[in-house]
């Protein structure tokens, strides 16, 4: 097959967007499912396609596809922006990683959002959203990248304000849209800097110059640390965490796909697509290294304390995203796309599982579920599944990728690998705690409003969570020897791929395994065997307590001095005394003067025509004469 | 001692002036439209002069002069109409009263 082909990747899910909301929508609004099965069936196709793509990168010499590309915007003399694609193996496994997860979410989106009156705006968007993210992967240049990166978030924006009728959700979408916009500010200053130091917004051109030494030294390094600001705002990274898990409010599918699986981790994808230039800016990496590390840690104390199931599963999503990053600053492209690709799909089910469960109970409240293993035994299975997994127990796809990350940060950076040991086990203890007060004990009522007795999801939403909950299994089973470094074609493997029993020679996993482990048991003893009462090992660390509960006063920090202090009565005030004072006082002041000036003027009409008389004859008067005299 | 041009322009100038001061500083406006009628007269003796000794072979500044003589009776004949008028509504021909315009 011609490779023009990719392009139909990201056009099949934009052609069904146009389908639903300008054919569909408007035509068909009393059949919504026929939107579902349009997006469905696109998303299909663009899975086929990319499986496809994988295949022939995966044969290609240098993993890499040639596709013709288009000219966008020429300016004569100047800048010439191509539209292109950049088909490497970078690509091709975020390809199947937004087309797979973006499949198995729609199909479940049939059942979970049955019966919304916005059935139609919802595949809408979630087709624009999956053709942006596919564009975003796809693209060759920094400004076209940069136009799905917004495009994404716009997408971000409206599905998380999807029931707009509900005042958290408008002003989560708000919050999310402004706080990323704050990181893509540096995105974009760094595209400029890179473009006016070398001309080019190619992406392969600036490796070629990266790797040459022509792209070097301060330079590199902000441009580096401006393109990681992007993917600190889009990624949720410590400082710019705060809007993820208000982000909560959308619907759990859209959590799913967009806050957990894809966009989050556009900003891992863009470093990890950049990364030659981090590569050659010590500074750059180590800020890398140290952002995720910290976020790591820091977000996974907040998920320790969160009763919301699906709040839990933010701070998680962030904690990820801080290996992630931390497995790029210390390890390189391979490890830190590999817990990428593992943690979509394991992550992706968990937000599924805690949507069935919303789906039975009407609330994400854990302390009114419990008890629901034996009534929705699915659910149950394929989210202690994710959780294992999430938690890194070996064999299961978190382990392989977690334990590289480990590797390669004790290789680096011993202090951030104690951050992470650590943080090995706040996951399992938050992820088991999560499972214990939903699925066991006994059932404690759900939302007030909710109707009749809890049960298992229909099959269209449980088949996802099962084909999900297969992939969670095997997926970490492609770098077992070290494949994935080796297709990464930068083979920076630290982990210890000696095969599926080999690596239980060594120190470091029984380490891990071991953390994860007694985070699982502490979990056990407080929520399950209660052996410990909850409360009493919260008062015992009281102080800790309200500051993970209070997430650390981040909220109120930023809307309480930044944004109210700061802006609003800094900065903004200050703007508004500008503006009547100086703005409004000139041209109010021009007004005046010409009023009070008409005003003393208005006295020289007396009605006098013999006055008026003699003043033109004195003006003529002096007209000739100087005139006579100077003329 | 011959008359010449300079003679003719100082007795217009001397006649305009007269009008000038008659129509800036009178009260009564008759008296104010007499003064502008000495004003239009000076001009017209300038006219008649130049005319006589710059071009004496033409006679056109000559007889523009009996047009402004017979535009001038127009022009009396409206004034004279307007001050009675204005009489009419003001009971007065005082100038300096007639001042509805003045701000």
């Amino acid at each position: 097959m011609p490779y023009q082909l990719i392009w139909l990747i990201f056009l099949l899910p934009l052609f069904s967007f146009l389908i639903v909301s300008l054919f569909l929508r408007p035509f068909f609004n009393h059949k919504p499912q026929l939107g579902g099965y349009v997006a469905i069936a696109a998303i299909f196709s663009s899975f086929l396609l990319s499986v496809w793509v994988l295949m022939g990168v995966l044969a290609a010499p240098g993993h890499e596809l040639p596709v013709p590309d288009v000219n966008w915007v020429i300016i004569e003399g100047g800048v010439t922006i191509h539209l292109g694609l950049l088909v490497d193996s970078l690509t091709a496994v975020m390809l199947i990683v937004v087309t797979l997860v973006s499949l198995m979410v729609q199909i479940y989106s049939q059942g979970y959002m049955h019966g919304d009156p916005g059935y139609h705006r919802y595949f809408a968007f979630m087709s624009l959203f999956t053709a942006s993210m596919l564009g975003l992967v796809l693209a060759d240049n920094l400004v076209f990248m940069f136009v799905f990166w917004e495009m994404v978030g716009l997408c971000s924006y409206l599905l998380i304000g999807f029931w707009f009728h509900k005042p958290a959700a408008r002003n989560a979408a708000t919050k999310a849209f402004v706080v990323t916009r704050l990181g893509d500010f540096g995105f974009l200053a760094a595209i400029l800097v890179l473009f006016f130091n070398t001309g080019t917004f190619d992406i392969a051109e600036l490796h070629g110059l990266a790797v040459a030494g022509a792209l070097a030294g301060t330079t590199l390094t902000w441009a580096a640390i401006g393109i990681f600001s992007g993917a600190v705002g889009k990624s949720a990274q410590f400082p710019l965490h705060v809007w993820l898990p208000d982000a909560m409010e959308g619907p759990t599918p859209v959590s799913a796909l967009i806050h957990a699986a894809t966009m989050v981790a556009a900003g891992v994808f863009l470093v990890a697509r950049t990364f030659p230039l981090f590569a050659h800016s010590v500074e750059a990496v180590t800020t890398v290294a140290i952002i995720g590390g910290f976020t790591a840690i820091f977000a996974a104390s907040m998920g320790l304390v969160m009763t919301d199931i699906k709040r839990v599963l933010a701070y998680s999503t962030i904690s990820q995203l801080g290996y992630m990053m931390l497995g790029l600053g210390t390890g390189g492209i391979a490890i830190g796309i590999f817990h990428l690709f593992n943690h979509a799909f394991f992550k992706a089910l968990l937000f599924l599982g805690a949507g069935s469960v919303n789906h039975a109970t009407g609330t994400f409240d854990m302390r009114l579920m419990g008890g629901l293993r034996r009534m929705m035994p699915w659910t149950y299975g394929t989210f202690v599944i994710a959780s294992l997994s999430i938690a890194g127990i070996w064999p299961l796809a978190g382990f392989w990728s977690k334990d590289e990350i480990l590797a390669s940060s004790l290789g680096s950076q011993p202090i951030l690998f104690v951050l992470a040991l650590l943080t090995v086990f706040m996951t399992a203890f938050y992820m088991f705690r999560a499972v214990f007060m939903t699925f066991g004990g006994e059932y404690r009522g759900g939302s007030p409003e909710a109707h009749g007795h809890p049960h298992e999801s229909p099959p269209v939403m449980v088949v996802p969570m099962v084909i999900l909950a297969v992939l969670a299994v095997v997926s970490g089973f492609w770098n077992v020897t070290g494949q994935f470094g080796v297709f990464m074609g930068h083979g920076e493997t630290h982990g210890f791929a000696e095969g599926f029993f080999g690596i239980l020679t060594h120190s470091l996993p029984w380490v891990s395994l071991m953390m994860a482990g007694l985070g699982i048991l502490l979990a056990y003893t407080i929520y399950s065997a209660k052996w410990l009462s909850a409360e009493r090992v919260g008062s015992w660390f009281k102080p800790l307590y309200t500051l993970f509960y209070s997430k650390y006063w981040f909220d109120e920090l930023y809307e309480g001095v930044l944004v109210r202090m700061a802006l609003i009565n800094g900065f903004f005030a200050g703007l508004q005394q500008f503006d009547t004072h100086a703005v409004d006082g000139t041209v109010n002041g021009i007004a005046d003067g010409t009023i009070a000036g008409g005003r003393a003027l208005r006295r020289a009409q007396t009605g006098q025509l013999q006055l008026y008389g003699l003043v033109i004859g004195i003006g003529i008067l002096a007209i000739i004469l100087s005139v006579y005299f100077f003329g | 001692m011959s008359i010449g041009l300079e003679h003719y322009l100082i007795l217009s100038a001397i006649l305009f002036s007269i009008g000038l001061y008659g129509a800036l500083a009178k009260r009564n406006a008759i008296v104010i439209l007499m003064s502008i009628e000495i004003m239009l007269v000076a001009v017209s003796i300038t006219m008649v002069a130049f005319s006589r000794y710059v071009v004496p072979l033409l006679l056109t500044g000559q007889v523009f002069v009996i047009f402004i003589m017979v535009v001038a009776a127009a022009e009396a004949a409206v004034g004279l109409a307007i001050i009675i008028a204005i009489y009419r509504s003001y009971e007065t021909i005082d100038a300096t009263k007639i001042d509805l315009m003045k701000w």
